[in-house]
């Protein structure tokens, strides 16, 4: 039986138009301009492709690219978990203020975040004044760019976790207290545990969007070769030079990591699945 | 003061609940604000203080300047473009996804998410080569007066790309818990497929549609990575907001660029409180991507 055929007969009308303008309009705006990747990749032959996306700069980019997203995707898991906990559990004033602002980094458009963060680590800006004091240094580092990251993330980490705990059941963990647990047992042995496939999930798509993310990280990161230049920066400058083979090359690398974590993000989400019916 | 959660039930005999202790409510809420006092409120806050910097009427000038209106026009525009283009999409695809039973179901699915794992930079790269003047299809294109790189058509098509699963993200799930029931009861009583979705389906999606609208809108008027790759950055062409306020922010013209800048930020807000607002309205707090 072909793909994307009718399995046994469906009653609803619009079976072939619905699906036909589906796969037509999927092929044309994502599919076919996707390929594009590959097929300015393979004429370059495997050797020019390999140096290319090899050389120190690229590789230097990777690096930054990936333990940035790493550590601010680290750091938004007790940032998220935090929030999400305090969210669902407590009454304060301000609560529905805070819980709507979660989303504000999913809304201000990434250039605006972007000249925030770097004017006010600047070493004249609000953050940058009392760090310069200290003689700590954010703008044109690495850790501005974790900052930038931990702002872009964290509203993936904190609506992962929250349906899941509005979920729980406090009676589970009132039995947990008839029993003699403190609540740091509770929290550690039954609470985290639940919540740790959903908190898996969140982190991972704020690591995923971390690796790719441009507008709020090039104010804040100086953009220094060999230092502060992230891997689709590294895209950029390539396709200023019209190295549009180069260009190709690095984004398949980047590519290809974030399906695979999105395969695994799947692979995550259907064991979550199966602990959640056991 | 933080007070423990009180139990929702009317019942008059009120349950003690198991809590956490004060100082550990206190300290933790305390904490959660640290973190929204500097990642959240402070950041805001730099943007209207440095924006009124020189005062309203360098406030208005900013905002009002010839080259300032031109991206607001084109952001404008793309978003008229791209909201209705990915709705109707949307509605298509979740129509599809939840109406019929077929092989490669789940495949369809994982497809339409694929944008959000596509770097924005990747996203506006993957357009310059389909498209762009040095390839042979954009030089066809070239060749019969059609430029879409550097161009407006360019900026709305990477934009679609980027807000893409949005809508069709919203609808799946809410179109799956309704199932098909309503609309197999009006093809026995003889409605015709167009009548079953318009008077049927429509209605029911309606507020799920606006919510993952409002979603896909908010990003389209953000976009920067995808837009940057394709627009060329030219000013009263192909400078939507988010370009103009990179351009005015790298001439050290900060007090402009924020002026700029805090419209985007009126927009994101307003955005913020239009889905909490739905959200409490229709009970709906699972958002993930």
């Amino acid at each position: 039986m072909a793909l994307f055929q009718s399995k046994r007969r469906n009653i609803l009308p619009g079976f072939g138009l619905s699906m036909g303008y589906t796969v037509f309009y999927l092929s044309a705006i994502v599919l076919v301009p996707l390929s594009m990747i590959f097929f300015n990749t393979i004429p370059m032959g495997w050797e020019p492709f390999v140096n290319a996306v090899t050389a120190p700069r690229v590789l230097a980019s990777y690096r930054l690219s990936f333990s940035t997203a790493f550590f601010a995707a680290l750091f938004d898991a007790f940032a998220g978990l935090l929030t999400a906990w305090v969210l669902v559990r407590y009454r304060f004033p301000g609560k529905g203020l805070l819980d709507a602002l979660v989303d504000l980094p999913f809304a201000l458009p990434t250039a605006v975040a972007g000249i925030c963060f770097a004017t006010l680590y600047s070493p004249i800006g609000w953050f940058g004044q009392i760090l310069a004091r200290l003689n700590l240094q954010i703008i044109n580092t690495p850790t501005g760019i974790v900052i930038a990251l931990i702002f872009i993330g964290f509203p993936f980490v904190v609506r992962t976790i929250q349906p899941v705990l509005e979920e729980m059941e406090l009676e589970i963990e009132e039995a947990a207290h008839c029993l003699g647990a403190t609540r740091w047992q509770t929290f550690r042995k039954i609470l985290l545990p639940h919540l740790f496939p959903a908190l898996l999930t969140g982190v991972t798509l704020a690591f995923a969007r971390g690796i790719g993310e441009y507008g709020s990280v090039i104010f804040i990161a100086g953009n220094l070769p060999m230092k502060t230049e992230i891997a689709p920066l590294m895209i950029m400058s390539k396709l200023d030079q019209f190295d549009y083979a180069g260009a190709s090359a690095v984004a398949l690398v980047l590519l290809c990591i974030s399906f695979s974590m999105l395969l695994l993000l799947n692979a995550v989400q259907e064991w979550q699945q199966k602990e959640y019916r056991s | 003061m933080p007070q423990p959660e009180t139990s929702k039930s009317n019942s008059p005999v009120v349950k003690k609940r198991v809590s956490d202790p004060r100082a550990v409510q206190v300290l933790l809420i305390g904490l959660t604000y640290l973190f929204f006092i500097g990642f959240i409120f402070l950041p805001l806050g730099l943007v209207f203080s440095q924006a009124f910097l020189k005062g309203w009427s360098f406030y208005l000038a900013s905002i009002t300047e010839p080259y300032a209106i031109e991206s607001v026009k084109l952001t404008l525009l793309t978003v008229a473009i791209v909201v209705p283009v990915n709705a109707v999409f949307g509605v298509a695809a979740a129509w599809t996804i939840t109406k019929f039973n077929f092989k490669g179901k789940t495949a369809l699915k994982s497809l339409l998410d694929l944008p959000f794992a596509v770097s924005p930079v990747i996203a506006g790269l993957i357009f310059v080569l389909l498209v762009g003047s040095r390839t042979p299809f954009g030089s066809w294109l070239g060749e019969l007066g059609i430029k879409i790189i550097f161009s407006t058509p360019g900026i709305v098509i990477a934009t679609i790309f980027v807000t893409f699963p949005f809508i069709a993200r919203e609808l799946i799930p809410l179109m799956e818990a309704q199932g098909r029931d309503e609309e197999e009861a009006a093809l026995t009583l003889g409605a015709r497929g167009w009548q079953i979705f318009g008077k049927i389906t429509l209605p029911n999606i309606r507020w799920g549609l606006l919510y993952g609208m409002i979603l896909c809108g908010a990003r389209s008027i953000g976009e920067f990575g995808a837009v940057s790759v394709v627009s060329g950055h030219i000013r009263g062409q192909t400078n939507t907001i988010p370009l103009h306020v990179e351009i005015l922010y790298s001439e050290y013209n900060f007090t402009a660029s924020f002026a700029v800048a805090s419209l985007l930020v009126f927009l994101a807000l307003l955005t913020v409180v239009l889905k909490s607002g739905m959200e409490k309205h229709f009970q709906k707090n699972s958002f993930h991507h």
